[in-house]
């Protein structure tokens, strides 16, 4: 479930997701480097296979080993030009990944390469999970399960507080006060007081937005 | 009510306005699904959906899927298409176009602001999202000490987090949880 993270742009992929420091472009000298030396884009069928591979391997997040396929592995993207597409899907609605695997994907090879990478990332997950959920239908009260489950859920908690810490780790680390502020309130406001998300959203994201249009 | 055309409406409509609040991650929208889908709807208990959050962590891929689970648990296969298509359509075309957009305008102080003030919104609903699990997923002290241990395993420690949920589903299993 890693996954969800990254949020915090640039700085929270690079420092927090890899615990590596910043901008760990390659300094090799090559492909990553050169942006005319940089692959041709990927077949359509290349597309699939990359964007499914990348999705069962994801136990915990997709984040993490997209960038490892993207960056590391395949060299379609640069650190740098992996960082930015990221932070732009961050800022869109909808699940940070299945949105990045549509602007990549139609980047490399159209609408078409859009929707066949988003095929590959979610496709087979589904399956997964609807022979799981199949599964918990039948089994969902068998005792040994519910157990397992119990010890799985308590974990999935934890994994998911760690991620929150990795991507709050910069902005709560240079001395800013504002950004800080509104995470807590916004956290406050959802977590704890439980009010609905629309109402939240409404009044906190324009504050937000208001204060980094000034600050700037 | 499996497959009622009413259910998988309902469905759709419910997923493709969340899918607009799931920013920074599908997972910044679970409160919100927890507020519709159990409390409002009355789909499920609010251990199932504990259940179906584990079930989605435990399934590679993005999370995202969890909405998978829930439309399949409401509405059988066909939920389980309908959902999925509802919180990943909209968003997709959005992001199809803006995306485009985004290049054309990149660097634009309009843009900066957009993207920098939503930076702290999201990690706080996040936080948020993860105080809603660990209270649905934490009803005793070791069950608690399982999420704390595990929240800071993956915070220091580069490893797998599977191989802590495998260790997790151990202890539930042995009857520890």
């Amino acid at each position: 479930m890693r996954q969800v993270a990254g949020r915090a742009g640039v700085r929270a992929v690079n420092e927090g997701m890899d615990a590596s420091p910043p901008n760990p472009l390659p300094v090799q000298p090559g492909p990553t480097t050169s942006p005319t030396s940089s692959p041709p884009p990927p077949s359509l069928w290349k597309l699939f296979t990359t964007y499914a591979t990348i999705s069962l391997m994801g136990f915990g997040g997709v984040l993490a080993w997209s960038r490892r396929m993207m960056v590391e592995q395949r060299r379609w993207m640069t650190a740098e030009q992996f960082n930015e597409a990221y932070a732009l899907c961050a800022f869109l609605p909808g699940p940070n990944i299945v949105n990045f695997s549509i602007i990549f994907g139609s980047r490399m090879r159209g609408p078409l390469g859009g929707i066949i990478a988003l095929i590959g990332l979610i496709g087979t997950p589904m399956v997964l999970v609807t022979i799981l959920g199949a599964l918990y239908a039948h089994y969902g009260d068998l005792p040994a399960l519910r157990r397992a489950l119990t010890g799985v859920a308590a974990a999935a908690a934890g994994l998911m507080m760690a991620t929150v810490a990795k991507m709050a780790w910069p902005l709560f680390r240079n001395r800013a006060v504002v950004g800080p502020l509104i995470a807590i309130a916004t956290f406050a406001a959802i977590g704890i007081l439980r009010w609905p998300l629309p109402l939240v959203l409404a009044v906190i994201l324009p504050l937000s937005m208001g204060y980094a249009w000034v600050r700037q | 009510m499996k497959g009622d055309g009413s259910v998988l409406l309902t469905l759709a409509g419910y997923f493709a306005v969340m899918s607009l609040f799931a920013i920074g991650g599908a997972n910044s929208a679970i409160p919100e699904m927890h507020r519709t889908v159990v409390d409002l709807q009355h789909w499920m208990t609010d251990r199932q959906f504990a259940d179906m959050f584990a079930l989605a962590q435990v399934t590679p891929g993005p999370n995202v899927i969890i909405v998978t689970l829930i439309g399949y648990h409401v509405a059988g296969i066909a939920g389980a298409l309908v959902t999925t298509l509802a919180m990943c359509g909209p968003t997709c075309l959005f992001a199809y176009f803006v995306g485009g957009a985004m290049e054309r305008h990149r660097g634009r102080s309009w843009q900066v602001a957009l993207s920098a003030g939503l930076v702290p919104v999201t990690l706080g609903l996040i936080a948020a999202s993860a105080t809603v699990v660990a209270t649905t997923a934490d009803y005793n002290w070791v069950a608690a000490a399982v999420t704390l241990v595990t929240a800071v395993i993956c915070f220091r420690v580069q490893m797998n987090p599977l191989w802590v949920f495998a260790a997790a589903a151990v202890l539930g299993l042995i009857g520890v949880v």
